[in-house]
């Protein structure tokens, strides 16, 4: 049955999972070494006609690191000829003014320079004067080529007490725009989440250093903050519903619903190379699965907020509850929120210093393997 | 606004025809708005060079028989104010 959906708006395509950094709080999915190749340049450049035939206008690189991928100056100039609106989502390894003069050349739109610490180098994060002087480099690449300064820093409990350092380091770096966004729980940072959730006083603490420093700059840099779900009673609308605006592609060509569905049992997603968007988008099995409110149970079917939240994140459902058509526990109506609050009580405790295990898994090839092998694909809460 | 001023889009927005929604939409980070008729045609014309008399003008040549200045200097103030267009400097 073909759907009545309306097209995607937003095409998210990770190149690759190839990065140089390593950090624990990676979303990109555990067992990516287990998977097939890249899509090649040819294949990026049908789906993203593809896309854009759909009706898709925004189109995001991302990754790992996009940067890694040496056609990407190729794949930035044949987006702007389709008529996408095309950002560069980066860590900013790599960057140089060959490329970047390139991608200004070929109509990038947009860059977004995540700052990542990876907390093996959180030091070297905050202070070093080597990852420092890279920062300032591609901030001044940036600004010479005429692109907004947007930063990004996931926050999480092993940095979050620094925000005020953070914020002073975007000034300096003249940054326009400042996402300070708390790590999502899947991925890597579900393996590592109770090392990463910050407990509810220093989210507080943090909140209140960032107003005063926003009262201090004005204008100047728009400072966005946003806090963990877990500490909400309502669920985020997760993609504003499941196959209703976005489109993710991975780097070995598959379609997903978000980025971390990829994780779902029972569900084939297709693969751009044995189907053409169009098909991928109205016609699969999978984008079906949880569109509309058909597939919900209880309370999220007779709820009157689920036109709202359509009942949060399927992602967020079968990692902590096994079943992905749960409502989502970050819900207070859940019968699974205990799920939440106990992972919150847990971090409370980690604050007040009463001592955990700290290991922590770095986002790496060798742990991927191993987690691959594994082949967990049960929840892990 | 006067009759001089001249209008340019925002920095970071682009106006482009969209095939799948059949209309002129304002393409921005993350986001898109799409025009009515109107808004596109008075957009289309918005181009860092033109002062609003010319758009008018050119306007009223393309739709004959309306008066359309007052439909235009709203339209401008309204884009104005969404922050889509600014007064071009000098
Ligand atoms: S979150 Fe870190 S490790 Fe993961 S892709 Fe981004 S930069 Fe690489
Ligand atoms: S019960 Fe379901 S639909 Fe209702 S608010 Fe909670 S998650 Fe949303």
């Amino acid at each position: 049955m073909s759907s009545q959906a309306n097209p995607p708006l937003w095409l998210l395509a990770e190149l690759t999972y190839r990065c140089p950094l390593h950090c624990v709080y990676c979303s990109n999915p555990v067992d990516y070494t287990a998977y097939g190749e890249e899509l090649a340049t040819e294949e990026w450049v049908r789906v993203l006609r593809e896309g854009r035939q759909l009706g898709a206008t925004q189109l995001g690189f991302s990754g790992g690191e996009p940067l890694v991928r040496d056609d990407l100056e190729v794949l930035v100039a044949e987006a702007r000829t389709l008529g996408y609106y095309s950002n560069l989502i980066t860590s900013g390894i790599g960057l140089n003014e060959r490329r970047i003069a390139a991608f200004k050349e070929g109509g990038l739109d947009h860059i977004q320079v995540s700052f990542q610490d990876s907390t093996r180098e959180m030091n070297d994060f905050l202070s070093s004067t080597r990852t420092f002087d890279l920062k300032r480099r591609i901030a001044k690449l940036v600004k010479q080529y005429d692109y907004p300064m947007v930063l990004n820093v996931v926050l999480h409990r092993l940095n979050i007490d620094h925000v005020g350092q953070i914020l002073e380091l975007a000034a300096e770096l003249e940054a326009e725009y400042v996402e300070l966004a708390n790590t999502q729980y899947y991925g890597w940072a579900f393996l590592n989440r109770d090392l990463l959730l910050p407990s509810q006083e220093q989210l507080e603490r943090a909140e209140e250093v960032t107003n005063r420093f926003r009262e201090r700059v004005g204008n100047r840099m728009k400072i966005y903050f946003v806090v963990p779900d877990y500490y909400e009673n309502r669920p985020k609308a997760c993609m504003n519903g499941w196959g209703s605006v976005f489109l993710n592609l991975t780097a070995d060509g598959l379609a997903l619903p978000c980025h971390e569905a990829r994780m779902l049992p029972g569900l084939e997603f297709p693969s751009v190379r044995e189907h053409d968007l169009r098909w991928i988008w109205h016609d699969s099995p999978a984008f079906n699965r949880y569109r509309g409110d058909e597939w919900m149970k209880e309370p999220c079917r007779s709820c009157p907020e689920k036109a709202k939240d359509y009942g949060g994140c399927r992602c967020q459902a079968y990692l902590l509850t096994g079943d992905a058509a749960l409502a989502d526990p970050v819900c207070d109506k859940s019968p699974h929120h205990a799920l939440i609050t106990r992972a919150v009580e847990r971090a409370r405790q980690a604050g007040a210093g009463v001592e955990t295990k700290p290991v922590l898994f770095y986002r790496d090839d060798e742990n991927s393997r191993r987690l691959s092998r594994k082949s967990e694909k049960a929840p892990i809460a | 606004m006067s009759e001089d001023s001249v209008f340019e889009l925002a920095r970071h927005y682009r106006f482009q025809w969209e095939q799948a929604q059949q209309a002129y939409v304002l393409l921005y980070p993350e986001g898109m708005v799409k025009l009515g008729t109107s808004a596109g045609e008075i957009l289309k014309r918005v181009d860092g060079a033109s002062p609003v008399s010319a758009i008018v003008a050119d306007l009223e040549r393309a739709f004959p028989g309306a008066d359309l200045r007052r439909d235009v200097t709203e339209f401008l103030a309204h884009a104005s104010v969404k922050g889509w267009i600014r007064v071009k400097p000098g």
